[in-house]
């Protein structure tokens, strides 16, 4: 026997209690929808879960309703004081679910229980304790004294961080006193639906939180409903671009936080093992369904042979599989959709000369999966190197001065992160400067907190999440009643 | 570097001199330790918490507890060590679990220099080699722990210790050299110690070069005293004395695996390891089995390639070794006290 080939160690699904049938979450009940339904399945191994409801217009309009008579009668006019101790509760209420809600994110998303363990779920609860702390703060949150709340959020969120994302939209919401309608991914709504009964538990009023599952006409009708006066969307640059048309013209608020295709850079006096142990992260955390991900990596060409070597051989290491079982570090691609692009796309890049490199592993029969990959030999004009692939794949650029690196970090639609890898502390600073990204990690990758602002330039979107200045999104001057 | 030195390295390491670039005076050693990839703390402390999260259950958390009694090495080293305290450390070495005769034996003992022949006589016919099922005696030498001596006194000390029987050799380095940069001594030192492990009979015992990891403080500092150690001649490098604090960690520890492969990398040579000192429990020194196997490979889980420097341990893992086998768990009456 080989001790590496692990026993398997899977975390029990029966921590869950699922129904069968999920309907909308409206004014504090689950309620039938009226536009059908449609199944949610593991994408690891395409069984069914539930039969979720899809919103129509009617729904969209129940719950913006219900969401707009709960910011009138209670949640704009409870006090910061009131609103943070509902925050408070929410964020314990996550810690004690927290098996649950990561086994219900890993089954749903197909993320690794290892990741929706230790960072999802923690980071969820981290951001509802640290928004639920600024509640009654809010006259410093830098938008004027006496700030107002803009009135009833519409959030869209994606799949990749189903649990993750809606923390982070729903937070500053409810911390500035605002109320939402909220719409999980197609794909994900599983979380965000036993987050609903967290919502119960925890009391809230009704209407403050609504909770809308379905697909894209769902939450085409939300963010077009007259009466929303804020939309957040996380996703596709292509879903952003429909959504600034349709707000365009309206005195709706909007923040986007959309595509990337980050550089990270890795300078030849790097730390090299530590460099690639965030390559790795960089790229392969949650199958590469990260907006941030790092996925061109510049490399200075002078240790690019001697780089790649390296990540090969970790990258070999990488255990593929079930993503219930504790050892995994790959889990299950999102959809097949998403494999479709993420095959094609691939399937690009070695029509136009890259070499590609996968790590061997032992593809399961059924399910979505991809093995991690990298790309060498990419140059800046391969479509791998432009367009956001948003799956486990590496396209390798090399380069030979500061300068290059920094123009070709840059030479990008997008402009969400970025990485850089030095030991000297004066590049780090000097080459942040210079970066047109939202977020800068030095010497590390993929890391969040709630009290640092995300979000990105250009065709990554608008607007920022997370910190002081994630709440600015949902606040108006006192003066501007 | 003496003359004596320069041909220790001739003989038993061309590849140093090669690796280097050039006799291993305090300039080319420094332009050589200085030169390598620094280490990121952060960085090496997430990889390690995040191996130390590996769930290993079952059949493979049975192999992993035995696998661990086999690399121990068990050990005493008090002011207070008898003839007796050592029979009875022998003794729980060769037979480990009184109530399970099946137990795998450990490494070895390892125990002051004048209580080698002590612990050699109460191995019998079991003492030898690891690979063999029997039980190898590893001495400190070199004015353990503080290696605050002459160079003769050092030799001396590790002279006599080959002499009666000890087929390893734990030294320490001299820090407080490493520390002010004076690279050229303590590669000297390594080189003249490796020379004395040697027996009449041409063979040599293997010579564990401890770094003091817990003095040394950074994990760049770290790294270069892996490279020194191994480029002087080391058979092992282990973190600690266990008489500093912190002793083993694993991120200290995953450092000097990542040195090993990279040193396998480049000459095929494999250099063992050894974390010694506040291991405790099973799950810990899972752990480590864990980081072995998935930096270095699961071939260095071998005697002659990674140790445990441990005491308390061995008890821990043989209550976790009950429990596999019976489903419940004892009490530390069940295990028995050397």
């Amino acid at each position: 026997m080989s001790f590496l080939e692990y026993a398997p160690a899977p975390e029990s699904r029966s921590i869950l209690s699922l129904r069968d049938e999920y309907g909308l979450f409206i004014d504090g009940a689950f309620r039938p929808g009226t536009g059908g339904g449609f199944e949610t399945i593991s994408p690891a191994d395409e069984s069914r879960i539930a039969t979720v409801a899809a919103g129509s217009d009617a729904d969209v309009d129940a719950a913006v309703g219900a969401a707009r008579a709960a910011y009138d009668k209670t949640w704009s006019r409870m006090s910061g004081r009131d609103r943070g101790k509902y925050l408070f509760r929410i964020a314990r209420i996550v810690q004690e679910r927290a098996r649950e809600l990561a086994v219900a994110e890993s089954l749903d998303n197909g993320k690794p229980i290892k990741e929706s363990r230790d960072v999802d779920v923690p980071l969820v609860a981290a951001w509802f304790f640290y928004y639920a702390g600024w509640a009654d703060k809010l006259d410093y949150a830098g938008a004027g004294a006496d700030p107002r709340p803009l009135g009833v959020a519409a959030q869209v969120i994606p799949w990749n961080f189903p649990l993750m994302m809606l923390a982070w939209k729903l937070a500053p919401a409810l911390a500035a006193g605002n109320t939402v309608v909220l719409k999980p991914a197609e794909t994900t709504p599983l979380s965000a639906l036993i987050f609903a009964e967290i919502l119960q538990q925890a009391d809230l009023p009704p209407g403050v939180v609504n909770i809308i599952t379905g697909a894209g006409a769902t939450g085409a009708a939300l963010v077009r409903h007259p009466d929303v006066d804020k939309v957040a969307f996380t996703g596709s640059t292509a879903v952003g671009r429909e959504i600034a048309r349709a707000v365009a013209g309206t005195d709706k608020r909007l923040t986007l936080e959309l595509g990337g295709k980050a550089a990270n850079i890795v300078f030849d006096d790097a730390p090299i093992d530590q460099a690639i142990e965030g390559i790795v992260n960089g790229i392969f955390f949650n199958q590469g369904h990260v907006c941030c991900a790092g996925s061109r990596l510049l490399v200075q060409e002078s240790i690019h042979d001697e780089l790649v070597d390296r990540l090969k051989s970790r990258l070999s290491t990488l255990r593929l599989g079930d993503p219930l079982d504790k050892n995994t570090d790959i889990g299950a691609i999102n959809s097949r959709e998403q494999l479709e692009r993420i095959r094609e796309l691939s399937r690009i890049g070695e029509e136009e000369g890259a070499t590609r490199w996968s790590a061997e592993c032992e593809i399961p029969a059924s399910g979505f999966w991809f093995a991690p990959t990298i790309f060498t030999d990419v140059q800046a004009s391969h479509r791998i190197a432009r367009e956001e692939i948003f799956g486990p794949v590496l396209s390798v650029l090399t380069f030979r001065t500061p300068d290059e690196a920094v123009a070709k970090a840059n030479n990008t639609p997008y402009g969400l992160s970025t990485g850089i890898w030095t030991e000297k502390g004066s590049r780090i600073l000097a080459i942040a400067d210079r970066l047109r990204a939202g977020v800068v990690w030095a010497n590390t990758f993929n890391r969040f907190d709630p009290s640092s602002p995300f979000g990105g330039y250009k065709e990554s979107g608008f607007g920022r999440e997370g910190g002081r200045h994630g709440l600015l999104a949902y606040l108006k001057s006192g003066a501007q009643k | 570097m003496t003359s004596n030195a320069l041909e220790g390295v001739r003989g038993s390491r061309l590849a140093a001199v090669e690796v280097l670039g050039g006799v291993p005076d305090d300039v080319t050693l420094r332009r050589y330790l200085h030169g390598l990839a620094g280490v990121d703390a952060v960085g090496l402390e997430q990889r390690a918490a995040a191996l130390g999260t590996r769930s290993i259950k079952t059949s493979s958390k049975a192999w992993a507890l035995d696998r661990i009694v086999g690399l121990i090495d068990l050990t005493t080293l008090e002011g207070a060590d008898t003839p007796g305290k050592v029979r009875s450390l022998v003794a729980k070495a060769l037979n480990p679990d009184a109530s399970d005769p099946s137990c795998p034996r450990v490494a070895a003992v390892c125990v002051y220099g004048d209580m080698v022949p002590d612990a050699i006589e109460a191995l019998g016919a079991a003492h030898g080699d690891p690979d063999d099922g029997l039980v190898s005696v590893a001495a400190v030498a070199t004015a353990f722990p503080s290696g605050r001596a002459s160079l003769e006194v050092k030799l001396a000390d590790t002279a006599e210790a080959v002499a009666h029987g000890a087929d390893e050799v734990d030294m320490v380095i001299d820090r407080g050299a490493f520390l002010a940069g004076r690279y050229a001594l303590v590669f000297d030192q390594i080189v003249r110690v490796k020379d004395a492990c040697r027996r009449e009979d041409g063979t040599s015992a293997s010579l564990k070069v401890i770094l003091e990891t817990g003095e040394l403080t950074t994990y760049d500092n770290i790294k270069r005293a892996s490279w020194l150690a191994i480029l002087a001649g080391a058979d092992f490098i282990k973190t600690s004395t266990g008489k500093v604090q912190p002793a083993a960690t694993l991120p200290t520890t995953l450092l000097m695996l990542e040195v090993v492969r990279d040193w396998h990398l480049a000459t095929g040579e494999r250099i063992g390891v050894k974390p010694a000192g506040g291991i405790r429990s099973s799950k810990d020194a899972i752990k480590y089995v864990v980081t072995v196997a998935e930096t270095v490979g699961e071939e260095w889980l071998q005697p002659h390639l990674f140790r445990f420097g441990a005491s308390s341990l061995l008890n821990d893992v043989l209550l976790q070794r009950q429990k596999l086998a019976t489903g419940h768990y004892s009490g530390p009456d069940y295990v028995t006290i050397d």
